[in-house]
């Protein structure tokens, strides 16, 4: 019975763990991208390698204490004088730990990854609210995205770009960009009929709804599509260590290697840290500033009241 | 030629392609049947209107009577099916978006039944919108902006956000909207309808105000027939997509074109609707070209007697109670005054008042038994 079987069947039990006819030929695809179209990814891995380059560059500029002295500054601004204060204390307990050169490069890593999550997913997002056809096509392609195991996107990066830095932003980007591309959809898709309406009845062309109108109406479901993006790309990125991407996932996974929990932990901490700082400041930008100098003072004085 | 928009018998078919639609609508079939048979929704059917420029135009008709369908096809908003509509002269359809888009920007504005303000702009902003989209530098349009905040009595309120107003407040702003451009035309969709009572009368007084200070062509669209009468020079009456008749109130009022027009009006206070020029008639005692009060003595059997001179202006009145009265003691009343505002003069006067045009002539008197008739007008 085994032997009327196409592919595999000849090892018997062993063919659960081979890749079948629709393996195979993804397979053959990667294949066939690397002997003819090497030169793009060539391209792609140069141009992203300088990205994160450039990135990590600025981000170890400032001394540390200083680094932190601006996310905390940012904090007050955005946010709330306690989260000044974890920031502060979070980014103390990354540089006792020793851990402040991975975090730094995990940090590089995500907003690379993120940034380039944006510049394709926005532009997407919006071409999908307005046409109806890209909808139909990038839905499944979002779907497939979103659900495939963050370990897949692995292999086919490690087989096109090598390992390092390049190819975990690849793998990052894939499994980062559905929130942004959905909810940029969603949002301009949900802008209140009269409104566009109206700005069509003021004569606006369509590259004048769409800035005047559409954007600034859909701009917090957007923005939340941005937390999201950034947030998975932390996610993956630390999973990405596993090819080699550095940083905090590298602590992680030695930890796991070597079966030291204290290590392990002390890595989780720190990507926590990070993601909680990623997160209250990215959320803060879809909220409106509070401009007036008396609710600016205010957010001041909060930092000395006790609860 | 001075009809500012014209349409000429427009379709407009919602759900489908309309060609067949229209020929068996024009054929004869029910538009009811239509929808139940294809799931085609007829809304404008067939209309042709003229609207002059300077008018305020009233559209009234039940909710899903196609005017609000009417008033989009008027600014390109909704294309029609068939027919044209001519904006100035100029026919919509052939304009390219780019000319469309000019034409809303400098000839039309808009007000909306649910305000339709951008949440995330300032009102004055908001108010600067359609010069921003014009293209129009910033401190200009701030200028321009504030001074149409100004004018609907909002210039304190322009650094606000629209959600800190109050709901006659936002369509204040959503008027100032309009008015920033100063545009000959207005197109009012429902725009009073969502806001109470008390304050919808006032919007209509500010509507009024800003009519008599620069007469601009004004399409409103209505449901309630007291704010259609208040507002319109005239009125077209709209049900299942057709105009059912097109006039003043009064005409609408006192010759209805078929019964579904008196229907609407059968609640209708017509003291307030008619005209007393409509309703005056010739007094039984006249004399004409006469040698005044003596003449009217010779003339006077018990009726009052009214005297004219040769270019038909009143010289005076002969009454029992009051002997001789000249002209300029005489209270009259003026074309253009409704009876119900005429009601406390023919209840006070001993004699029944004169009714008088804008150039001062004699039109005819109003005795209590007219007045008592033409409140029956409608029943």
């Amino acid at each position: 019975m085994l032997q009327a079987l196409p592919f595999g069947s000849a090892y018997g039990f062993a063919a659960v763990h081979q890749a079948g006819a629709l393996g195979l030929a993804v397979d053959a695809a990667v294949v066939w991208l690397l002997t003819y179209a090497q030169g793009l990814f060539d391209v792609v891995n140069a141009g992203v390698m300088a990205l994160v380059a450039f990135a990590e560059t600025l981000l170890a500029a400032p001394a540390p204490w200083s680094f932190a002295l601006i996310v905390a500054g940012l904090g007050l601004w955005r946010v709330s004088g306690g989260f000044a204060l974890f920031a502060l204390l979070g980014l103390n307990l990354v540089l006792a730990m020793g851990l402040w050169d991975p975090m730094i490069s995990t940090l590089a890593l995500v907003l690379t990854a993120s940034f380039l999550a944006l510049l394709i997913g926005l532009p997407l997002g919006v071409l999908s609210a307005r046409l109806q056809s890209v909808w139909r096509l990038l839905r499944p392609c979002l779907d497939l995205m979103q659900t495939m195991p963050a370990f897949v996107y692995l292999i086919p990066a490690v087989m096109l770009f090598s390992t390092g830095a390049v190819p975990a932003i690849i793998a990052t980007l894939v499994f980062a960009m559905p929130p942004v591309v959905r909810l940029t959809q969603l949002g301009i898709r949900q802008v209140p009929l009269d409104l566009i309406e109206a700005g069509r009845a003021f004569g606006c062309s369509e590259l004048q709804l769409l800035w005047k109108v559409q954007m600034p109406s859909a701009l917090p479901t957007v923005m939340s599509g941005v937390n999201q993006t950034i947030m998975l790309a932390l996610s993956m990125v630390v999973i990405a260590s596993m090819i080699g991407g550095g940083g905090l996932g590298d602590v992680v996974l030695r930890g796991i290697q070597q079966l030291d929990v204290g290590l392990g932990f002390e890595g989780g901490i720190a990507v926590v840290i990070l993601a909680v700082i990623l997160d209250r400041l990215s959320q803060s930008l879809m909220l409106e500033g509070e401009r007036t100098l008396e609710a600016r003072s205010r957010r001041w004085r909060s930092l000395w009241r006790t609860p | 030629m001075n009809s500012e928009i014209c349409l000429n018998s427009l379709w407009k078919i919602y759900g489908g392609s309309a060609d067949s639609a229209i020929k068996q609508l024009q054929s004869g079939l029910d538009p009811l049947d239509l929808y139940q048979r294809t799931g085609l929704r007829a809304a404008v059917r067939d209309v042709s209107l003229e609207i002059q420029t300077g008018e305020i135009f009233v559209v009234m008709g039940l909710s899903g009577s196609g005017k609000s369908t009417l008033l989009r096809l008027l600014n390109g908003l909704v294309r029609p099916c068939l027919g044209e509509v001519r904006i100035q002269g100029r026919q919509l359809s052939s304009l390219s978006p780019m000319e469309l888009n000019k034409l809303r920007r400098e000839q039309m504005g808009m007000v909306f039944q649910s305000f339709a303000l951008f949440p995330h702009r300032t009102v004055i902003d908001n108010a600067a919108f359609g010069l921003e989209v014009a293209g129009v530098p910033r401190p200009e349009r701030r200028d321009l902006a504030l001074k149409a905040l100004e004018r609907v009595g909002l210039g304190d309120e322009c650094r606000k956000h629209p959600h800190q107003l109050s709901g006659g407040m936002q369509q204040r702003v959503g008027l100032a909207r309009a008015l920033a451009l100063d545009p000959p035309i207005l197109l009012m969709d429902e725009a009073f309808s969502a806001l109470d009572p008390l304050i919808r009368s006032d919007m209509q007084e500010l509507l009024l105000e800003l009519q008599a200070e620069r007469q601009r062509t004004i399409v409103f669209i209505s449901h309630d027939l007291d704010e259609a009468i208040r507002l319109g020079d005239r009125i077209a009456l709209m049900q299942d997509g057709q105009v059912l008749q097109c006039g003043t109130a009064q005409t609408l009022l006192s010759d209805p074109a078929s019964p579904a027009v008196r229907h609407f009006f059968r609640d209708i206070d017509s003291a307030a609707v008619l005209d007393v020029a409509a309703i005056a008639a010739m007094p039984s005692c006249l004399l004409v070209n006469a040698a005044g009060p003596s003449a009217a003595l010779d003339a006077f059997v018990g009726d009052p007697v009214y005297v004219l001179d040769e270019s038909k202006r009143l010289q005076g009145v002969r009454t029992i109670s009051n002997g001789w009265i000249e002209a300029d003691q005489l209270a009259t009343l003026r074309a253009g005054t409704r009876v119900r505002d005429a009601m406390p003069l023919v209840a006070s006067l001993a004699y029944p008042p004169p009714v008088v045009d804008r150039e001062g002539c004699f039109l005819g008197v109003i005795t209590p038994r007219l007045l008592l008739r033409s409140l029956e007008v409608n029943v």
